[in-house]
């Protein structure tokens, strides 16, 4: 017969070994790798350290004076007086017709709909738990196309600049479902 | 007949219920949380007066719709904080602001060109719909006073606050309080049977002595086949834990690194339900879905200084959480006090967690927009991870796998139509799998 004692003192080994076994393996730190020269090359990876530039970052923005491919040149500036302008003026280069809507309405989803709400009323997710307040509907504001891009473009108040998610077509195609939904 | 040792001596049974009640209620106490005293304070917004008529609660309302997004009660947002705004100024006046204030400003108002310049030169929306007895609404719901937080929350939060800062010391003292309880019950073990031995000695009973025999080590090893079969039994499950070992090297799956922002999957993509391509909006279109821009951040944290307060879990409180925003704006140079940029920024170093050896292609734009597969089919259910995490192994074998298994979206892709219909007919199959359409070949991925 095993005493009591015995069966404890395996026991006790047993959990011992079981913890030191599992407390081995850390996940905050990357795993080992057969021949790591393999898995990182010479090129920089995306968004590394790189002592060839002076900021240290691999991620560069473009020379000053150069525009990217298939940069297009907006002239309105930032300003109060600027809005007006695109307000009243400012015409969208789309052909209406031909603006695929499904697109657009995914794309405000994303990008849009989570304040403004997939209705264009105000009630996004985030309005209406209560963390972001003050969002209004788009039938209660005089917004035109050329408005809603320029708000697009640099952000009013609150809203920031979308310049960074959605290029310059895209920005005129959830303009244009902007738009729609107000006249709904 | 022999007399053996009482199986259920009062003493035994006594040391052993110590232990057990040790064992128990140090860990559980530990947990309990300081009972919380009673709250004594009621909200007193009745009780203060508010400004002249004017109904609070519709007040909020309006407040929240046209106010909100640039005015805050007790805080500078774009616009300056307004609770008492109604003792600050003429009530004819702020009619006249709020009805339309570049008219005010250019008429030359001193109060209104100052207060312009104070806010960074912003004009404010003009809101001719609000008639004046709106107005007075919103005046009552800004005169308000602040709602003080009962007394209860400062001890939660507090203890909530430690324990998220020293959470590893609190488990360690756990791991201690266990491991003490567990020496006192050995010790007490020993006792317990030296005394038992002693009452056997004293009353006359023989202690059954220990007969020597030969160790079952000895008979094992006298015993060939045994030795035969155990050896050949340890080698096979050696062989299988050093194969298991050996074949997860350079697999990181679970890889938890601790970020130099405690950013939350959980609350952003969980509970706020932003799509995740609002922030890693290049997944849609490039082949590396990106590390989200700090200015993306701030589309939303300009205006979210704090959380709110049913963000804050056990784990994580509020200060915690507002002490991480506070770091997003050291990062963008944000001062919130005059609610603008310093210029002075420091990149957030942010630690990669997958990463696909350089010798392999993969593309997230080809993934997300062509083949409209959901992120968390690869990344698992991020809305639900506190810290991100590696969720899939990221090994060839897991790629092939889903190619295999994987229905290519055909509808809608008009420009390849044709090739589909041709491998539909020779495959002699309605869908065609990424496998059949050259998703295995060695040079798709690795070139």
């Amino acid at each position: 017969m095993i005493s009591p004692m015995k069966s404890i003192y395996n026991i006790a080994l047993l959990v011992c070994t079981a913890v030191l076994v599992s407390s081995c393996h850390d996940t905050s730190k990357p795993n080992y790798q057969y021949m790591p020269n393999m898995y990182e090359s010479a090129g920089y990876e995306t968004y590394s350290e790189s002592k060839a530039f002076k900021n240290g970052k691999e991620g560069q923005l473009p020379v000053e004076g150069t525009i990217n491919r298939g940069y297009e040149v907006y002239e309105y500036p930032n300003t109060t007086a600027g809005l007006e302008a695109a307000r009243a003026s400012l015409q969208s280069p789309l052909d209406p017709a031909s603006i695929d809507m499904d697109k657009a309405k995914e794309l405000y989803d994303v990008y849009c709909g989570i304040c403004h709400g997939t209705a264009g009323d105000g009630k996004g997710k985030l309005v209406t738990q209560g963390k972001f307040l003050g969002v209004p509907s788009y039938k209660d504001r005089p917004i035109t196309i050329g408005s809603v891009f320029h708000v697009e473009t640099y952000g009013l108040n609150s809203m920031g600049s979308y310049a960074n998610q959605l290029n310059t077509h895209e920005r005129w195609m959830v303009a244009a479902y902007v738009m729609k939904l107000k006249s709904e | 007949m022999k007399k053996v040792g009482n199986h259920h001596s009062i003493s035994r049974i006594c040391v052993f219920s110590l232990a057990i009640l040790l064992t128990f209620s140090l860990t559980s106490i530990a947990q309990n949380p300081a009972p919380a005293p009673a709250s004594t304070t009621a909200p007193a917004a009745d009780a203060a007066a508010p400004a002249a008529g004017g109904d609070a609660a519709k007040g909020k309302e309006l407040f929240n719709t046209n106010c909100a997004a640039c005015h805050k009660l007790d805080a500078k947002s774009t616009g300056p904080a307004l609770r008492g705004v109604a003792s600050r100024r003429d009530k004819a006046w702020l009619y006249k602001w709020i009805h339309n204030s570049s008219e005010l400003i250019k008429s030359g108002d001193a109060t209104a060109v100052k207060l312009f310049a104070e806010n960074n030169n912003a004009v404010m929306t003009a809101f001719p719909q609000l008639s004046e007895a709106d107005i007075d609404n919103i005046l009552a719901y800004t005169s308000e006073p602040k709602a003080e937080p009962a007394k209860v929350l400062p001890a939660a939060g507090a203890s909530a606050g430690a324990e998220s800062n020293g959470e590893g010391v609190s488990n360690n003292l756990i791991l201690f309080a266990l491991a003490v309880v567990m020496l006192m019950l050995v010790v007490m073990l020993v006792l317990v049977n030296r005394v038992l031995t002693k009452i056997a000695k004293a009353n006359g009973v023989e202690v059954s002595t220990k007969e020597a025999s030969m160790p079952i080590w000895k008979a094992f090893a006298r015993n060939q086949f045994l030795v035969l079969v155990a050896s050949i039994f340890l080698l096979l499950a050696s062989g299988y834990y050093v194969y298991g070992y050996l074949m997860q090297i350079g697999v990181d799956q679970d890889y938890e690194p601790i970020q130099p922002i405690h950013y939350s999957h959980r609350i952003h993509a969980g509970s706020n339900g932003i799509d995740c391509k609002y922030c890693h909006s290049a997944a849609r279109v490039s082949k590396n879905a990106g590390i989200p821009s700090l200015n993306i951040c701030m589309n939303c944290h300009k205006n979210i200084s704090e959380v709110s307060d049913t963000t804050a879990t056990p784990d994580h409180s509020k200060a915690f959480y507002d002490g991480e925003i506070k770091k997003l704006y050291a990062a963008v140079g944000w001062d919130q006090s005059t609610q603008k940029y310093t210029g002075k920024t420091q990149p957030v170093k942010w630690v990669r967690i997958h990463n696909l050896p350089d010798y392999v292609y993969f593309n997230h734009s080809q993934h997300v927009t062509v083949a409209g597969v959901e992120c968390q089919t690869c990344h698992g259910p991020v809305q639900t991870y506190e810290v991100m995490k590696q969720f899939a192994p990221l090994t060839m074998g897991w790629c092939i796998n889903c190619h295999r298994e994987t229905d290519v979206k055909m509808e809608g892709n008009e420009y390849y139509t044709k090739i589909h219909e041709e491998l539909s007919k020779k495959y002699g199959v309605d869908k065609l799998t990424a496998a059949q359409m050259g998703g295995l070949e060695c040079g798709k991925c690795h070139y």
